[in-house]
């Protein structure tokens, strides 16, 4: 008896103890390590990023990053809305010039041959500090050549101790367009700008031919090429020419791909024993943003820190409508950035990703489909807003739609659902479509946040309609005010005129079974799987799954294996024509390696889409776009899925976050309140002992019988 | 002694190899150059041109085991299991599809994987061998049969339920420890303490239940009953007899999993976000990184080797009678 | 049209296998001692009985069939139409429970649903917790939700009682004859039946009925444990994980035993070379991390049924191949261990003196290795059976979790439990389904644990197994 009292009296004093040392450091589930309070941003990726050679990157985890450190000549502007484009290292927006076959200045979109953009960017800015440019007194470079020897023990670019800096050059904007054209980059867009810009597809051969010559990996001194498309007029001022009318191409300038590169870096990262030490552009970028990544481990952390030699910028003064009223223009007119230091955590999972954000260790995060019915529910109209427990905790919401579309394909080249099977297929097709009822899958996996989709343009984009007249009529009805979706009657219908009556096929006598291909794997696929096989069982349609790995996935929708299979399409820019191509049929992925992964073709589409992509925003393109919907809508290549609402969440003490999807280079404007942030950290973070010690008290009871024998047992030998 | 481990490490050799071919022909299948070259270069407007490009410069255009188009022994040799393969035997893992050196990685990785490990393993012994001694000491009581009850029952619990619930409980509810990430130096601590704690609990049942075993295997034989019948206590004769006679099985069985400590846990690294080895597998897999999974497949089977070994070589230190010829 | 899948091939093959072998034991006196000692053995008699219990759920499970499609052309006497869906025994016997789907997640029990929803009411849209549809669909009034549910617990739970009462009865008067049926019963029920745990065995099954009754009473009405994201009923999703929690547990050694018994028995009774490439073979094998090897050829099944697409056309059959690959895999990197306890045992007979005697006599080496080695080493086959049964119904949870496991279509603990993890990140969480799982899953392991024990307590007292 005794023993176990003193047990539990020991236990109770550790626990005291442990607590004491708790309060003492502030809470124990602080995830960093000691400078958690500083002027910090908190914030986590998910996976590691592949790419940050400008050149390279393509996909939205790594423009997060990489946005903040290098500039494109252009961005979009921060607060307005739709998306605006402005100058962000040039000082006025691009001059552009149509040219005739014959070279002279035209005004007739019919007869432009060439298209000239000329850009002058801004004198005066500067490079982060980095290596690559640090020079000895005598002016020779310092880390150029570097021996073997000066290599022992650098395994981080941090390891090289000199930095240097110098003017950006419009030239560094030409080195990288030509480094785009160098088949040793791998730029996954040089199949596209070998359309578009002159003599891009000469450079290639001519580098390609000039690779031969030398080992891999080594440094090609692209300044020795020229390229036709692509002249420095001036120290800061250049050209490039793209053929014919390409008015997309000014959204192009705005990516990472045309963000400049100084040749003294890639040189620097050339040479030999660099990419034995991950020492590459595609592990550390240079560039003049704001922000400089000072450490970049894929296994644990990225770390952001304030570029010193950004030039003057200044917060936007004006912003959309209501922006003032959301305190975003109380900095209007300061001089960015405000935060210093910027730490990315490597978070796989979700849920620790959102008890860490609940728990005030990021500052902002984007709602997982599983935490939405503790952080939003709808208002009384219908709108969402956050739930009360949210507000009490100071946290603000921000609703955007994003610039993409999640869709249902089918492949048309199947001789089930495909252009074989005439209008069978189609009304087939028209019959699944209003069996799989999107409203549902919204409500069920995205918690409401997002729209059914009725085309393949996504709201913001021009030539999308709202309301009545946005409506696909094969598939939805107009009743009260609101697209309701056709009953299931209508739909089984449709499939008897196919002649699949009750899901038995006419011509056969057995019953219809289609192919679905996923490549979903998680948590959430077999949810997801079933529910899709109950959508066709509404119409005794058998669906089979052929869940598979990515790389098979994509493989049988390149060979057009493929039937029915779900894919998403995020914007490079917000324009119709960047939708609208993944129905083309010169596009499509089997004959042309495209991304019309559906592999549709109709002729009058293609015509309507040739004439639609090379005009500006005009009432002639929206009669385009409306009847090229009309004619998608009627062949249904595509379930239209959904629109996805990208929902975000920040902590009070994080000011002017304004979600904005097309522009990467949003870091500088955010501000924290770091007093605050402390305090509230602390607050929500007092560990409980109590159940702890609890549980040691019945560990202590459990022992208490033995103890019983044990005394037992000491007397009966005594005796 | 020298020349035993010399012979030991070159019968190695064909397992080595062994291991090699079969993981080389079985991830070279599943994932073809031309998957690893699109992996590598991302899935939006890449042409096949600029897949082939990017495997003629990383050689991966050659056939996987048999060259035909070369000559004398460069037909086996110039081919890209050979590449692969020999360079893993000096332990020159090579660059991930994603780019990275692998090494490096495994460098940084293991010291995560070790700080879960090691205590685990260390507590996880003690604990088991002080609950293993109470079953013993109460043996034929009720003490012990619901203590071996209370093991089977813990042995039946999926572990992912201690690694939930634990994360749930300790981590959300309580506060008492991050709920995931990890960071070097003396705050690893903090990240450490949950992983090692469900490490140490989903291991009592099977674990006690084993040494108890032991025990009363070397509590059944003569010199036990000797000591009880000269009437030495029974705690002298836990501690002081069967204790350390028990030690020699209990011991040679952890050295055969020492090394592989370093390949981490799988699910409880990849589930609390700690950077080690365990994570580092599992995200491969995911990520379908086979070069990755291929560095780890052959150090998994040097270190099992090597575990082996030093199994044999303890028993020399232990049990003076075995001798290695 | 009755549907032979070949997981249901291989089960029956081992339960045609599994009663031949109780045959050769009953023909053997010498045999039969330690099955004697373990049927004494309580602990390990009432797990039985409950393993028997999840059997037979497994075996219902895997009489399939594709049930017949009524057209307007078969109502008229035209060739008869099947459907594509493959369907079992078991399916019947529990349904609706398969067929009715919530629109998304609800309580156990619940009769309403457990996330809010836009509802119009009198034309008003309201944002509100709907009712279900088929979970308490009977009631008026909700509130009367409770009261509906003990009664029909109470109801059932009775009849359960009486049916269990007939049950003992008619067994009692099959077993002992009609007059001596009272004697017997009451032999039963004051445990005096010669050692053999009847009464607890008894009690077992009574609770298991009773258990059977109540939750077929309510589980029609409601959702005993509730739904899961899209609306699916948990306990349906449980109870079919049964299977293909059995089904791995059974047919990994099924298939692996072939081999694990024929390499293993060579090579310890030859020894020399064919000895070096045996263990060359495991130790190879071994040496390869198990849960990357599972990967590699997981991924390569895959890649395997995507290159023949045409062979692998409907669902079940997809999800049944990979469960059989599975199956197949996880024999792969678990022979080994088998196969180095035949060698060591094998080591041990081969200097027997029978052996001896049979090789002066020239008895042909396959004989005696099949009359005299095998039979010999049998035991070591039974209580390793026993032993990994639970370890590999406990690593499919595991693997499915890694996304390397059975098929995600398929039902099964580790695919629900992998659910989960997003499930309990919802707030207020969503339980059921883990804890169903769980429970589940904890269940058929403790059972065939305990009786493991049992195994090896009757038939090798002494030795080092709880190694494992």
């Amino acid at each position: 008896m005794a023993a176990s009292l003193r047990i539990c009296r020991i236990c109770v004093v550790a626990a005291a103890a442990l607590s004491q040392a708790g309060c003492g450091e502030g809470a124990w589930n602080n995830p960093y390590a000691g400078d958690a309070d500083g002027d910090i941003l908190y914030s986590a990726f998910a996976e590691r990023p592949k790419h940050f050679d400008p050149a390279r990157s393509y996909s939205s985890n790594e423009y997060a990053v990489l946005g903040q450190v290098v500039e494109p000549v252009l961005h979009y502007h921060y607060l307005k809305r739709p998306y605006q484009l402005e100058p962000l290292t040039a000082a006025v927006m691009p001059r552009v010039t149509h040219y005739d076959a014959g070279g002279r200045v035209t005004r007739d979109t019919g007869a432009v041959a060439t298209t000239a953009y000329d850009i002058e960017i801004r004198p005066g800015i500067r490079y982060q500090p980095h290596p690559a440019f640090a020079r000895f007194a005598g002016g020779n470079y310092r880390y150029r050549p570097v021996a073997p020897a000066q290599l022992d023990g650098v395994y981080e670019l941090a390891d090289f101790a000199g930095t240097g800096s110098r003017e950006l050059r419009a030239a560094d904007y030409a080195y990288q367009i030509k480094r785009l054209a160098d088949p040793a980059v791998h730029s996954p867009i040089a199949g596209i700008l070998e359309r578009h810009l002159v003599g891009f597809a000469d450079l290639r051969a001519r580098l390609a031919a000039a690779r031969e010559a030398l080992a891999p990996g080594e440094w090609l001194d692209l300044r020795a090429f020229d390229m036709e498309g692509v002249t420095v007029v001036g120290p800061h001022r250049y050209r490039i020419t793209v053929r014919a009318g390409y008015p997309q191409f000014i959204y192009w300038l705005a990516m990472p791909f045309f963000a400049p590169m100084p040749w003294e870096a890639d040189a620097f990262h050339s040479q030999p024993g660099f990419k034995e030490r991950n020492l590459t552009l595609d592990w550390y970028p240079v560039g003049t943003g704001a922000y400089m990544l000072t450490e970049n481990n894929p296994n644990l952390r990225m770390v952001l820190e304030r570029n010193p030699n950004f030039r003057a910028d200044y917060y936007p003064l004006e912003g959309e409508d209501g922006d003032a009223a959301r305190g975003l223009l109380q900095d209007a007119g300061a001089r960015l950035p405000f935060i210093d230091k910027v730490i990315y955590s490597l978070e796989k999972e979700n849920i620790p990703y959102w008890n860490k954000f609940l728990q005030g260790y990021y500052d902002r995060a984007g709602i997982s489909s599983d935490s939405f019915d503790q952080a939003v529910q709808l208002g009384q109209g219908g709108e969402f807003e956050l739930t009360g427990a949210m507000r009490e905790r100071g946290i603000s919401l921000s609703v955007t739609y994003s610039t993409s579309v999640f869709y249902t394909g089918f492949n048309m080249l199947d001789p089930v659902v495909g252009a074989a099977g005439g209008e069978r297929a189609r009304k087939l097709r028209l019959a699944l479509s209003i069996a799989m009822d999107t409203g549902e899958f919204i409500s069920i996996f995205q918690n409401g946040r997002g729209i059914p989709a009725q085309g393949p343009l996504p709201p913001g984009i021009f030539g999308h309609r709202d309301g009545e007249a946005g409506v696909n009529p094969y598939v939805y009805d107009w009743r009260g005010g609101r697209a309701v979706r056709k009953p299931l009657d209508e739909a089984r219908r449709l499939l008897a005129e196919a002649g699949y009556r009750g899901g038995i096929d006419r011509e056969t006598g057995k019953p219809l079974v289609l192919y679905y291909d996923s490549a979903s794997a998680g948590p959430d696929a077999k949810s997801w799987l079933n529910w899709v096989r109950k959508q066709f069982a509404k119409l005794d349609i058998q669906l089979v799954m052929r869940s598979t790995d990515w790389n098979r996935f994509q493989d049988k929708i390149r060979k057009g294996n493929a039937q029915i299979f779900r894919l998403g399409w995020n914007a490079d820019y917000p324009d119709p024509e960047n939708f609208f191509f993944l129905l083309y049929g010169p596009n499509s992925k089997v004959a042309h390696q495209g991304e019309n992964a559906a592999n549709y073709r109709n002729p009058r589409f293609d015509e309507l889409f040739e004439e639609m992509r090379s005009l500006p925003n005009t009432p002639r393109r929206t009669e385009l776009i409306d009847e090229m919907t009309e004619v998608l809508r009627r062949d249904a290549p595509w379930i239209w899925g959904f629109h996805p609402k990208s929902f975000v969440l920040h902590h009070g003490w994080l000011a002017n976050a304004k979600p904005n999807l097309m522009s990467h280079n949003g870091l500088k404007y955010l501000k924290l309140d770091t007093a605050r942030r402390a305090g509230l950290r602390d607050e929500w973070n007092r560990p409980r002992t109590g159940p702890v010690a609890v549980l040691a008290g019945a560990l202590a009871l459990f022992l208490m019988p033995a103890v019983v024998i044990y005394r037992r047992r000491r007397r009966e030998t005594a005796l | 002694m020298i020349a035993y481990i010399v012979r030991r490490a070159l019968y190695a050799l064909p397992i080595l190899v062994g291991v090699n071919v079969l993981t080389f022909s079985l991830f070279f299948i599943v994932n073809s150059p031309d998957d690893i070259a699109r992996m590598q270069l991302g899935d939006r407007h890449i042409t096949q041109q600029q897949v082939d490009a990017w495997k003629r410069e990383r050689g991966y255009d050659r056939p996987l085991f048999y060259n035909a188009a070369a000559a004398g022994a460069a037909r086996l040799s110039d081919t890209i299991f050979f590449d692969e393969s020999l360079r893993l035997f000096v332990f020159e893992f090579g660059r991930s599809d994603s780019g990275r050196d692998i090494g490096h990685d495994i460098r940084q990785r293991m010291w995560p994987s070790l700080a879960i490990a090691v205590p685990t393993l260390l507590i996880g012994i003690l604990v088991n061998i002080t609950f293993a001694l109470i079953m013993v000491f109460f043996r034929a009581t009720y003490v012990d049969f619901w203590s071996v009850m209370l093991c089977i029952v813990l042995m039946s619990v999926s572990g992912l339920f201690y690694i939930i619930g634990g994360q749930y409980a300790v981590g959300k509810l309580l506060k008492l420890v991050p709920i995931s990430g990890y960071y070097g130096g003396w705050s690893a601590f903090r990240f450490v303490l949950l992983p090692v704690v469900i490490g140490v609990v989903s291991g009592i049942g099977a674990g006690s239940r084993w040494y108890r075993t032991i025990f009363l295997e070397e509590a059944g034989k003569d010199y036990v009953r000797t000591a009880r019948a000269r009437g030495v206590g029974e705690f002298t004769v836990l501690f002081r007899h069967i204790l350390p006679n028990a030690l020699i099985p209990i011991l040679t069985g952890v050295v055969v999993i020492l090394p592989l400590l370093f390949m981490g846990s799988l699910i409880i690294e990849s589930f609390f976000g700690i950077p080690g080895l365990g994570s580092y597998t599992i995200d491969a897999i995911a990520r379908q990184d086979f070069s990755i999974v291929r560095s780890m497949v052959f150090l998994g089977s040097v270190l099992y080797i090597a575990g082996l070994l030093l199994t044999d070589i303890s028993y020399t230190f232990v049990d003076p009678r075995v001798r290695l010829g | 049209m009755p549907v032979v899948l070949l997981t249901d091939a291989f089960f029956f093959a081992l339960i045609a296998l599994t009663a031949l072998y109780a045959f050769y034991v009953s023909r053997r006196p010498h045999l039969q001692a330690a099955w004697r000692k373990l049927a004494r053995d309580r602990s390990a008699m009432v797990s039985l009985t409950v393993i028997a219990f999840y059997f037979a759920v497994a075996l219902l499970d895997s009489l399939h069939f594709r049930p017949l499609i009524e057209t307007a052309e078969t109502a008229q006497g035209g060739e008869a139409v099947y459907s594509n869906e493959v369907v079992s025994v078991f399916d019947r016997l529990v349904s609706p429970l398969g067929e009715r789907f919530e629109k998304t997640y609800s309580a156990p029990l619940a009769v309403r649903g457990y996330v809010k929803e836009m509802v119009e009411e009198d034309g008003v849209r309201r944002h509100i917790y709907p009712r279900l549809q088929y979970g308490g669909a009977a009631l008026a009034e909700p509130d009367l939700a409770a009261a509906d549910i003990a009664r029909r617990a109470a109801v059932w739970g009775l009849a359960g009682l009486l049916a269990c009462a007939a049950l003992l009865a008619l067994v009692c008067a099959v077993v002992a004859g009609p007059r001596r049926a009272p004697a017997a019963m009451r032999a039963v029920v004051r445990n005096a039946t010669g050692g053999l745990p009847l009464r607890a065995v008894a009690v077992t099954i009574a609770l298991i009925v009773v258990a059977v009754f109540i939750t077929a009473g309510i589980g029609r009405e409601y959702h005993l444990l509730g739904t899961d994201k899209i609306g699916g009923d948990v306990l349906y999703q449980a109870l079919k994980s049964v299977r293909t929690g059995f089904l791995i547990g059974t047919l990994t050694t099924l298939i692996m035993l072939p081999f694990a018994l024929a390499l293993g028995v060579c090579a310890g009774y030859f020894l020399g070379w064919v000895d070096d490439v045996i263990q060359y073979l495991y130790t190879t094998l071994n040496s390869i991390p198990g849960v990357l090897l599972v990967a590699a050829m997981v991924l390569m099944l895959q890649l395997y049924m995507d290159q023949h697409g045409d062979r692998f056309n409907d669902l079940v059959t997809r999800a049944d191949t990979r469960l059989l690959f599975l199956c197949a895999i996880l024999g792969i990197t678990s022979w080994t261990g088998l196969c180095r306890l035949l060698r060591a045992e094998t080591l041990k007979v081969r200097e027997m003196d029978y052996i001896d005697a049979a090789r002066a006599l020239g008895v042909a080496r396959p004989l005696i290795l099949l009359r005299h080695v095998l039979p010999n080493v049998m035991h070591i086959v039974v209580i390793t059976v026993a032993l990994d049964f639970s370890g590999l119904v406990l690593a499919e949870a595991v693997l499915s979790y890694v996304n390397i496991g059975v098929d995600p279509a398929m039902h099964s603990w580790g695919n629900m439990i992998n659910s989960a993890r997003l499930e309990m990140a919802r707030e207020p969480a969503v339980w059921w389904p883990l804890l169903a799982a769980m429970v589940f899953l904890f269940g058929l392991v403790l059972c065939a644990n305990l009786f493991a024990d049992g195994v090896r307590n009757a038939f090798d007292p002494r030795s080092e197994w709880n190694r494992s």
